[in-house]
């Protein structure tokens, strides 16, 4: 393949490439909160809070994008911080619910709010977010989490979704590890958001609404959580079934759903059930 | 005393399951809280290590005031414990699990444990000598690798014990530990129990077979209906007419007192 044709590729492919690296990194801030054993769905709220405020400091405030990107995660932390205290004493299935109610009051909101553009969303974002920084983001998101869940820390997380009560028993902060969970899940889904903010110069409230919230946590119900990169997988492959299947791209929510039900039924640990090694020294 | 509960009381509705008791553990030996099924001993338990909260009472650990102190505060002062119903972490590694109970003693930053800088690897190759220790003291290091899950019934409890003991506590609290075991399982245990006390580490475990504790205890506490009815030596337990009359009933006890 000459270098142009290769060009032609990339270019013929960028929104799917774009949303690889933005899906990706979306499935790992799925990722931080189920390995603690959480089932919290306000990962899209999070990618929402990150792209509003972003496409804003970049549109009203003309901001670079460098300042940019970093502060984007001010607004999703701070909401997580705000939620954190009241949702973290649920869970399981109330903890979802109470998550995914939280992402529709943030839709209401952008609908309802001039600054946020109303149901026209924003648009002329700067597309200030090259491929690469994508993907560097979700390069290094990947190392820390790999890192991260081959130490004690990460060994910690794995007793607490197996057994909470015998974690607790051990000496795991359950309550801090929950949090800061919650807190890296914001951090990564409001890069997310930036990122795809600038990437495609346009968002709406419907971006960030339930159908998203319910597509992040099927990457990682396919991919697993053995590893920080098997969620990553089961988002590359949700992002380009509908591209290989082009015919079935309007039913890309029925083919997440059926995904769910059959990993659920067949592959309850993932396509990727291999565990990371813990001991290499 | 390292461990002293005053008046200790847990109440549900119509029913009070630990009624104020006063129970003391020196800072060394070991200690057993007996009683007969539903006498309150597990509750007892989960009291002190911080999994349930109390109605009213007080427990001092080491000389401070643990009551408001949720299990994982107290665990990192020094409690552990094991579990009547085995609650090891079925799919990580045997090692793996005695490693968890040494979370305590690890102090690496997050930016050390992501650069792996040359503390964090101290660190973590100083844990895996600790928790292989403690594998080797239960007698589980050629099962370092196998998955905790698989192990059979009797070496699970052991590795509750070795996870337990992993994060070197002051006092290590065991819930029923003979629980289900064989009489030769039993006096390894015994041995294994003996050898934590000898090692410095004080224990506290409720049981309610009677033979087990009588020859392995330096004091008993009795409960029956939640209340305590005996604390001092085991062979005055043994003599003590309430604490029979607990265990027999008072018809059979009665029978016994004429006979003797």
């Amino acid at each position: 393949m000459s270098m142009a044709a290769l060009d032609d590729l990339l270019w013929t492919y960028q929104n799917v490439i774009t949303a690889l690296g933005i899906n990706g990194l979306l499935a790992l801030s799925m990722y931080v909160v189920l390995a603690v054993g959480q089932l919290s769905l306000g990962q899209a709220a999070f990618m929402g809070l990150g792209a509003y405020s972003a496409a804003l400091m970049s549109l009203k405030l003309a901001w670079p994008f460098w300042a940019v990107l970093p502060l984007s995660c001010v607004a999703p932390v701070a909401f997580a911080l705000a939620v954190g205290g009241p949702t973290l004493r649920l869970s399981g299935v109330y903890l979802a619910i109470a998550t995914i109610g939280l992402g529709e009051v943030m839709r209401g909101v952008y609908l309802n709010i001039d600054l946020f553009g109303g149901a026209l969303g924003l648009s002329g974002i700067p597309e200030a977010a090259p491929q690469w920084v994508i993907f560097a983001v979700l390069g290094l998101a990947l190392f820390v989490l790999w890192r991260i869940g081959r130490s004690g820390v990460g060994r910690a997380m794995e007793a607490m979704r197996l057994d909470e009560t015998a974690a607790l028993s051990m000496g795991v902060n359950v309550r801090r590890y929950r949090r800061n969970a919650l807190l890296a899940s914001a951090v990564l889904a409001g890069l997310a958001g930036a990122l795809s903010a600038h990437a495609t110069s346009f968002i709406g409230p419907n971006d960030f609404g339930f159908e998203p919230a319910v597509s992040i946590l099927s990457f990682a119900l396919l991919g697993g959580i053995g590893s920080p990169f098997a969620p990553v997988l089961g988002a590359w492959l949700l992002t380009l079934l509908p591209e290989v299947l082009r015919p079935l791209a309007d039913l890309r929510l029925v083919l997440n759903g059926v995904v769910i039900v059959l990993a659920v039924l067949f592959l309850p640990r993932g396509l990727l059930s291999w565990r990371m090694p813990r001991r290499a020294m | 005393m390292l461990l002293a509960t005053e008046q200790l009381t847990r109440r549900y509705a119509g029913l009070i399951a630990v009624d104020a008791v006063d129970l003391a553990v020196p800072d060394t030996g070991i200690h057993a809280v007996i009683g007969p099924n539903g006498a309150g001993k597990t509750t007892l338990f989960n009291l002190i290590s911080g999994l349930t909260p109390p109605s009213s009472g007080r427990i001092v650990f080491a000389g401070s005031d643990v009551t408001g102190d949720p299990a994982d505060r107290r665990a990192r002062a020094g409690m552990a414990r094991t579990f009547q119903n085995i609650r090891v972490f079925n799919s990580m590694s045997v090692l793996d699990n005695a490693l968890t109970g040494l979370h305590p003693r690890l102090t690496a930053s997050l930016p050390a444990i992501v650069t792996r800088l040359p503390g964090f690897r101290r660190e973590e190759s100083a844990a895996i000598a600790r928790a292989r220790a403690a594998l080797g003291l239960a007698g589980l290091l050629t099962r370092a690798h196998e998955a905790a899950g698989a192990l059979p019934y009797g070496d699970q409890r052991r590795l509750e014990i070795a996870r337990a003991m992993a994060g070197e506590p002051r006092l290590l609290l065991l819930d029923e530990p003979a629980a289900g075991m064989n009489p030769a399982e039993r006096a390894s245990l015994a041995a294994l129990i003996r050898a934590i006390a000898a090692g410095g580490t004080t224990v506290l475990l409720v049981e309610h077979d009677m033979p087990f504790v009588m020859g392995l205890c330096d004091s008993v506490t009795v409960l029956n209906f939640g209340r305590r009815i005996f604390s001092g030596p085991p062979a005055a337990a043994r003599q003590n007419k309430a604490v029979i009359e607990a265990y027999l009933g008072p018809k059979v006890a009665a029978r016994l007192g004429g006979a003797a």
